[in-house]
């Protein structure tokens, strides 16, 4: 439990960080956040990156800012930082509720949301509400700056879009319409755990019937993502049990459930099903 | 006893609690030593195999590395033996220091490397080329047994015991009952890990070995043993212990290395284990499958059981040898008249880490199988869980009740126990009948909840004996030195309140000396709840003997007769409060000085143990859309005989509970097809939080104190674990309106999905 050697290096400005990334990405140079997925990972010595680039002493991107109708969470915003409404209406709100959800207080204190975007664990709560909720991330290298829709940026297991040379500077976060409605579940055999199966939904009523639906899966698949098919059943719907089972089957039919030893695909299926429910209940 | 219990029978504060709370607590991380080496362990990648080679020499190349060892530099120590066993046929089966031509599961040490550091150690343990023909990996203890040596099968001995004619009360039955039920791989996990520190001393020609636990004394002689040397020559010590369980302080091969490299470096060697060896390399624990029938009569009273289990023991045998098993087959019969009783236990040897004991070994595991076949005759003959209960139990006007079997080298004779009464109070306390009333109410209301209760019978107390010295000193204080052990659950308390009341002294002024093989020549440790009885005793035994002393020499000085003394918080007074001269243990201690001093040995010699017993009730709820289970109540009735320490027993009895919740519902190893351990991590071997722990109620009555000691003693160490895979089980059985159908433990979502699933 002890790491292999490796050099961090300290920057105090993206254009230092992006100048040092550059170099040392080829050498397996990795950007030190939070630290909460990579230490362990490190000590573990299943990942052995010869280079840290710690981004925690970086200028500006501590920034948790509303701009232009979009939340905007810099690099080194703490999950913790969400424990209190940062936006006002339903998002705020959401991500305030979500957050309680993620691990345990003193991993909420150091870990990062940007950091969980770049990490990709399947389970996260945060790629679930960057999925759901359509984020841009932002990333940059020396070469320049490039922005990436969340359904872009997840690609599998711990994998995105980003390149070994950028840096995730900062996610956008759309905010919600005022009368949004959000719901969140998830299940996981002790608080604090990874999800075993996770969902998140948005949408409006006008007239009583469930318009602009979204509905996201984590968890269960590769990646998080958001389930057309349930989206569909729900759109002009009224909000009730049977429109609520109806969408949770679609999603438990859609979707592509990963397999463990604890988990087959049935049951699997049976969770994304039960969450899936739960969180348009909980959003009622 | 002359003086009033102030102390026993309170609830009054941890002697251990203020370096531990102000966060100076010494454990064997803590401890360092100069120019001390780093030891870090290469541990087999395969479960079953053939080593072909050892490359060390990358590893040897690297900075910092003094030096890297395999079989062959550690062929002169013996395999480490047995502490507890009297089954025989087990030696083949012991494990070596290092592994010698053959490994036998994930984790098994191969190689040990020494290095300045412990970045270095672990840089160089990566550079260790081990080549293995890997075997098939038996990964079932009811598969047909192999070959685990020549001439050695991986079924060394079959545990049997039993009485009475099982099979003419097979015939004779109204029905029988038949379950098989199986118990899952999960163990000890001390928020501590192992660590050990060793150091050799040419100028006293003495070697020294940190972080010991448990039986620093039998560790002592087995190291000695081992290592060539004289006993006396080797000293342990424990420092705080960061939780035992069983587990911790066992003698385990990394012990052995860091002695044997201090002595051969001349150079101190510090080894502390990390979370994913301890998950690997420390004993698991539990893993039984059993094949268990009842004959019954028609009114559900048991005639006889017939029990046929397997006892996954992993890849060696270690120093608990056939214990698991052995109280396993003698156990099972419980609080239960039970006319005739056959257990057969096979022991044996898989691919997967070596078992060992676990708080409530053989009874969390033979509870669960009892308990379940309870309920099942409950529902084959159509009364309540209580009532066949009622109709089974041991009375007691049958008190002492001769089992008929024996384990660990004793008779089972229970002591004394009333269960009916126990469990009437644990129903009261629950308020079972209103609980099912609301209950009822609630699954007509669509939940899944339930209620669940089991019963068991505890040992504790294991002899043959303990030694307590008692010494007051020139300053007041008692020094009392003990062979126990401390892994944390309060004994310098206990001794303290024991001796403080025999003798007539405050508490807070005895001092406890345990773990420290150099301050006393024998000692027995701290396992099978056994601290409480056995060391408590000897302590009265010793203050009384103390006390006599102290007396006879003031009767003298103070020109009073001894009857007329009395020792009041450290002084010798009149008896009576009456007025006149009085003398300070101290002063008298002080007045002795050149006479031998004022001081006392108890020893207490014990061939039996006692027997506490309790009641565990559970209220569960069933999340039927994802087999998630929630523990709502979880009530504990318990006969500790006498509780020195009330608070003491209920915290052991809460951290017991939780340790049961887990391998109920969370804790379980799992393997893959080629054995390699998929819970290496916290994030993957779930011990339950306080999340998920109820608020624990614990009922703890003293109405059978135990008459084979003066003060009524019993063990409190494991009566918390005892029944918690039994009682949820109902519970869950209940919630789920499907009687007998939890046959497997932990409960997870998935198995309870499925369970549900084949219901509807």
């Amino acid at each position: 439990m002890k790491p292999a050697a490796f050099v961090r290096h300290v920057p105090k400005t993206v254009e230092e960080a992006l100048a040092i990334l550059a170099e040392v990405a080829p050498q397996d140079g990795r950007v030190l956040a939070g630290g909460q997925s990579l230490v362990p990972i490190m000590a573990f010595r299943m990942a052995r990156p010869a280079h840290l680039v710690d981004i925690n002493e970086v200028a500006g991107l501590d920034r948790l800012a509303v701009d232009g109708g979009k939340l905007v969470i810099g690099a080194r915003v703490r999950h913790a930082a969400f424990h209190k409404s940062v936006a006002d209406g339903p998002l705020g709100k959401l991500l305030a509720y979500v957050v309680r959800h993620i691990a345990h207080y003193p991993i909420r204190m150091r870990g990062t949301f940007c950091g969980s975007l770049a990490h990709a664990d399947p389970a996260s709560e945060w790629c679930l509400v960057a999925a759901t909720l359509g984020a841009e991330i932002v990333a940059r290298s020396k070469r320049g700056t490039r922005t990436i829709a969340a359904a872009d940026f997840f690609q599998g297991i711990m994998s995105t879009a980003l390149a070994e040379n950028e840096l995730l500077t900062e996610a956008r976060l759309p905010l919600l319409a005022a009368d949004a409605k959000f719901g969140f579940y998830e299940f996981n055999r002790r608080a604090g755990d990874f999800a075993m199966a996770a969902a998140l939904a948005t949408y409006r009523l006008v007239d009583g019937k469930i318009a602009e639906p979204r509905i996201g899966v984590g968890g269960a698949e590769a990646q998080p993502r958001r389930i057309a098919q349930a989206e569909a059943t729900l759109a002009g719907q009224a909000p009730g049990d049977a429109a609520f089972r109806a969408a949770a089957e679609a999603a438990a039919k859609a979707i592509d459930p990963l397999e463990d030893i604890q988990t087959s695909g049935e049951y699997r299926r049976d969770l994304v099903r039960a969450v899936v429910r739960r969180a348009l209940e909980h959003s009622a | 006893m002359t003086a009033p219990a102030k102390f026993i029978g309170r609830s009054v504060p941890r002697l251990e609690d203020r370096p531990l709370l102000m966060g100076r607590g010494r454990f064997a991380a803590d401890i360092s030593f100069p120019s001390q080496l780093h030891m870090r362990v290469v541990r087999s990648g395969h479960a079953h195999g053939n080593i072909l080679s050892i490359d060390t020499t990358a590893a040897r190349a690297l900075p910092g590395v003094h030096a890297v060892w395999t079989a062959d530099d550690v062929a002169d120590i013996p395999p480490i033996d047995f502490r507890l066993t009297r089954v025989e046929g087990l030696q083949p089966y012991r494990q070596r220091v290092l592994a010698s031509g053959r490994v036998r599961y994930v984790g098994d040490p191969v190689a040990a490397i020494f290095a300045e550091d412990a970045y270095a150690a672990e840089d160089a343990a990566d550079h260790v080329a081990v080549a293995v023909e890997t075997l098939p990996a038996i990964l079932r203890a009811d598969d047909e047994p192999q070959e685990f040596l020549p001439g050695h099968s991986t079924e060394p001995a079959e545990v049997r015991k039993g009485y009475g004619d099982v099979d003419a009360a097979f015939r004779a039955a109204h029905s029988v009952v038949a379950l098989e039920l199986i118990i899952g791989r999960h163990s000890g996990v001390p928020m501590e890990t192992r660590g050990a520190i060793a150091r050799y001393d040419a100028g006293r020609d003495m070697l020294e070995m940190y972080g010991a636990a448990k039986v620093p004394h039998w560790n002592r002689d087995q190291i000695a043993r081992l290592l060539g040397r004289a006993p006396s020559s080797v000293n342990l010590f424990e420092c705080h212990v960061g939780g035992g369980f069983g587990v911790r302080g066992e003698l385990y091969p990394e012990d052995v290395l860091v002695c044997a490299a201090a002595l051969r470096f001349q150079r101190p060697v510090k080894w502390i284990e990390d979370r994913r060896e301890n998950l690997i390399a420390a004993n698991h624990s539990r893993q039984q499958i059993h094949r268990v029938r009842a004959a019954i009569d028609a009114e559900g009273r048991i005639l006889a059981i017939d029990d046929e289990f397997f006892h996954d023991q992993g890849g060696y045998v270690r120093t608990h040898g056939a214990t698991v098993p052995d109280l396993t087959a003698a156990m099972l019969p419980g609080p239960y008249r039970v006319p005739a009783y056959r257990a057969r236990g096979h022991i044996r040897l898989t691919n997967k880490t070596p078992g060992g004991t676990y708080r409530a070994p053989g009874r969390f595991e033979s509870t669960f199988v009892r308990e379940r076949l309870l309920d099942a005759v409950a529902a084959k003959v159509g009364i309540d869980v209580v009532e066949v209960r009622r109709r089974n139990l041991i009375t007691k006007s049958e008190m002492p009740f001769t089992r008929g079997l024996d384990t660990l080298g004793t008779d089972i004779v229970y002591d004394s126990g009333d269960y009916a009464r126990l469990l009437d109070k644990a129903l009261a306390a629950i308020g079972w009948d209103a609980t099912q009333k609301k209950l009822h109410a609630r699954r007509a209301a669509g939940e899944k909840v339930g209620i669940g209760l089991a019963m068991f019978v505890e040992k504790s107390g294991l002899g043959p004996f303990d030694g307590v010295h008692v010494k007051v000193e020139p300053s007041g204080t008692i020094e009392l030195v003990t062979g126990a052990a401390s892994v944390g659950q309060g004994v310098e308390t206990v001794m303290a309140q024991i001796c403080a009341d025999t003798l007539g002294v405050h508490y807070t002024n005895v001092r406890v000396i345990h773990g420290q093989t150099d301050r006393i020549e024998k000692g027995f440790g701290a396992f099978a709840s056994r601290v409480t009885v056995m060391t408590g005793e000897a302590t009265r035994l010793a203050a009384v003997s103390l006390r006599a002393k102290a007396l006879a020499a003031a009767a003298e000085l103070m020109q009073t007769p001894v009857d007329a003394l009395d020792i009041v918080d450290g002084e010798v007074v009149r008896t009576g409060g009456k007025a006149g001269p009085s003398m300070s243990l101290a002063d008298l201690a002080r007045t002795l000085t050149n006479s031998g001093g004022l001081a006392a040995e108890g020893r207490f010699e014990f061939n039996h143990m006692v027997y506490p017993y309790g009641v565990h009730v559970a209220v569960t709820r069933v999340d039927g859309d994802t087999g998630g289970v929630v523990v709502e109540r979880f009530l504990v009735a318990y006969d500790i005989g006498r509780a020195v320490n009330p608070m003491l027993v209920e915290g052991q009895i809460a951290g017991g509970v939780v340790q049961g919740i887990g391998g109920t519902l969370y804790e379980e190893f799992l393997y893959d097809e080629n054995g390699e351990p998929l819970c290496v991590s916290f994030a993957d071997y779930l011990m339950p939080t306080a999340h998920e722990t109820p608020r624990i109620e614990i009922i703890l009555t003293e109405d059978a104190p135990s008459p084979l000691n003066p003060l009524g003693l019993k063990g409190a160490g494991e009566g918390g674990a005892n029944a918690v895979g039994a009682a949820i089980a109902a519970a869950i059985d209940d919630a789920l309106g499907q009687p007998g159908a939890v046959t497997q433990l932990p409960v997870s979502p998935q198995r309870l999905k499925a369970m549900l699933k084949s219901s509807s």
